[in-house]
């Protein structure tokens, strides 16, 4: 039992180191399965109290990296480290970090509230305590009341809530969550997001969020540092206003909204949809460009064109409907525009022989 | 979509009431005859009596071939539950050379005729100088009672998400504290109805015990043997009527334990208080 107890705090002497320590430090970290390689050489640091996004399309490491923090899976080579201390070869059920899962993995034999206590019931909490602390963590995630149900009288929203209560009731250092949402619809993912980041703005002084998606809204909404995968790798760890605004590459530029690239003097320029301005007739501009309409897909709050320039580039357009209505943005079709953008908006993108070109994030 | 039609649909009713008549009509003569009056097998019986329970009860033959038969699927019943439950943990977590090998060897007893398994199981027997007795029945049935529990509870392992270990030792259980609260809890039902199965196997087997035996009867043995010569047919079907019961029971229960898995699903709306999650609370 002296495991299971003196897990969850961090040992004495390491305390003073912890404060500074980020919560997780990857070095090196490669993973393999077979001839696949999952990770390649990944080190990367999480500072205690924010909330890091591990972002990037299906394959591209992320979630072994998840996997690799939370001790299912060793790596084959590289050292982990959680609030200074080296955890490389630490069983899972001594790392101060707990797992949202993607399937929520409640057990299925047990009531909410015993799924909940159940971090407290291995550690040898006594009875009326972990009662407490379980419907204390119900409660916080917003589902009093529901501790006597089996998770499969609970809707897909609320076995969500259970899985995020059972990892929080343990007071991890680290909380892990692996694509939570990612199976509630549109509506309930936007409510979860905003619920999500006030659960950890509350709780930032003693807990790491990692979250793990492919959703780049989702990354951009909540982060506080977004770091995006690809091919086993991270391209960039930023702000989400500097991964957006700054990608350091086309793949980057691509996967985190619409990226639009334009070729000027042998160079990459890259700018977003929504930074480009429609020059009026009597309107002069250095640098604008020409183009014909191609597409119009008006999409109620804004308007996307797609306008094809005579360069050979085609520059996707997003525009307001501030004045506009469906009617006269249908009738933009085929129309000549001149186009143009503030030279501050546009990001000149690190020449990178990578498969990234014009992509849609979406 | 076949059978919407309403003709189709009757034809249906039909063919399956005569399915059933087909394959419990002799059964339930059988039941009738258990209550004839008459040594005699005859239509139509002469009034009803159970004067037959009481001298069959009273049997020593009888007696000694059924308490045989209890002590072997007890006896078979325990080694499958302990050799196919660990098999099935094996197959379904290491990936080992030779697994589809050892997955196919542990099914193929119940495929191959049980004339095959006896003969062999009596030339190896006699082979080795070993004496017929209750040992050798025990060891003859666990052969396809391993089947019916290693199938079960792979069964049950795979259709259990695997994340929920994962999501255990994450909370800070240990491997065992994972196996009492998750693993067994989930597998539990599925277990118990693989040991059911098999004892419902053991009871009535026939052709393997015949080669394993040596003198002694089980009590199919026994009916079997009274069947040909004619002498007791009256205590036979008191007696069948009795192992027509004691079959049902765990047939049922099995069905019952295996029909609600208690594994959540996305979309599978199922009963709060379903049986196989009472009995799992209950076994945690």
């Amino acid at each position: 039992m002296d495991a299971h107890s003196a897990h969850r705090a961090p040992p004495d002497d390491a305390a003073s180191a912890a404060s500074t320590a980020p919560a997780v430090r990857l070095l090196d970290v490669r993973k393999t399965y077979g001839d696949v390689v999952a990770v390649e050489r990944l080190s990367v640091e999480v500072l205690a109290g924010e909330f890091f996004t591990m972002l990037g399309p299906s394959g591209s490491g992320k979630t072994t990296t998840l996997r690799v923090i939370a001790g299912f899976e060793l790596p084959d080579s590289g050292r982990i480290e959680l609030h200074g201390a080296d955890v490389t070869r630490t069983a899972p059920y001594e790392r101060s970090v707990n797992t949202v899962f993607q399937d929520y993995a409640l057990f299925p034999h047990m009531s909410v509230r015993e799924n909940v206590a159940y971090g407290l019931r291995v550690q040898g909490v006594p009875k009326a305590q972990r009662k407490r602390r379980a419907d204390e963590a119900l409660e916080m995630v917003r589902l009093p009341g529901v501790g006597d149900r089996k998770p499969i009288a609970l809707s897909g929203g609320q076995r969500q809530r259970v899985a995020l209560a059972r990892a929080l009731v343990n007071r991890p250092r680290v909380l892990l969550l692996d694509e939570p949402l990612g199976a509630l619809d549109l509506k309930l993912r936007e409510e979860m997001q905003l619920e999500l980041k006030a659960i950890q703005r509350e709780l930032s002084e003693n807990i790491t969020f990692i979250y793990v998606t492919h959703d780049q809204d989702e990354a951009l909404t909540m982060s506080d540092r977004i770091a995006v995968f690809s091919d086993g790798r991270i391209e960039q760890v930023g702000t989400p206003g500097e991964v957006y605004e700054r990608p350091a590459n086309a793949f980057v530029a691509g996967f985190v909204g619409t990226s639009n690239i334009v070729h000027r003097g042998g160079r990459e320029v890259m700018i977003r949809p929504e930074k480009i301005r429609v020059l009026a007739a009597d309107e002069h501009d250095a640098g604008a460009v020409e183009g014909t309409v191609r597409e119009v897909a008006y999409l109620g709050s804004v308007t996307r064109y797609t306008v094809a320039l005579d360069g050979g580039d085609t520059l996707v357009v997003i525009r307001q409907n501030l004045d506009t209505s469906a009617e006269q943005a249908a009738q933009e079709r085929g129309r000549r525009l001149r186009l143009a953008w503030r030279e501050e908006d546009a990001a000149h993108l690190e020449e990178k022989p990578t498969d990234g070109g014009v992509a849609d994030g979406a | 979509m076949i059978g919407r039609g309403r003709a189709t649909r009757i034809m249906l009713v039909v063919w399956a009431v005569l399915i059933m008549l087909f394959l419990f009509v002799p059964i339930a003569i059988i039941i009738l005859y258990a209550f004839n009056p008459s040594n005699v097998q005859s239509w139509s019986l002469d009034g009803l009596s159970t004067k037959w329970f009481s001298s069959t009860w009273h049997n020593a033959e009888m007696r000694q071939a059924l308490w045989l038969s209890v002590r072997a699927g007890l006896f078979s019943t325990a080694i499958a539950m302990a050799l196919g439950s660990m098999a099935a943990f094996a197959v379904h977590r290491f990936r080992f050379f030779g697994r589809e090998a050892v997955s196919f060897l542990l099914v193929l007893p119940i495929a191959l005729p049980g004339i095959i398994t006896g003969m062999a199981l009596n030339s190896f027997i006699s082979f080795n100088g070993v004496n017929f007795s209750l040992i050798t029945i025990v060891i003859g049935h666990a052969t396809f009672c391993i089947v019916t529990v290693y199938n079960n509870v792979l069964a049950r392992l795979r259709r259990t998400q695997s994340s929920l270990v994962e999501a255990s030792m994450d909370l800070g259980a240990d491997g065992w504290q994972t196996f009492r609260f998750v693993t067994w809890p989930m597998i539990a039902t599925a277990l118990v109805a693989g040991g059911l199965l098999a004892f419902a196997l053991s009871f009535d087997e026939i052709v393997v015990t015949t080669f394993t035996a040596g003198t002694q009867s089980t009590l199919p043995i026994w009916i079997f043997g009274n069947i040909r010569l004619g002498q007791q047919l009256p205590q036979v079907n008191v007696v069948v009527l009795f192992v027509i019961l004691l079959s049902v029971i765990p047939v049922t229960l099995a069905q019952r334990l295996t029909r609600d898995t208690g594994v959540l699903r996305a979309g599978t709306p199922v009963a709060p208080a379903a049986p196989a999650a009472t009995q799992a609370g209950a076994a945690a």
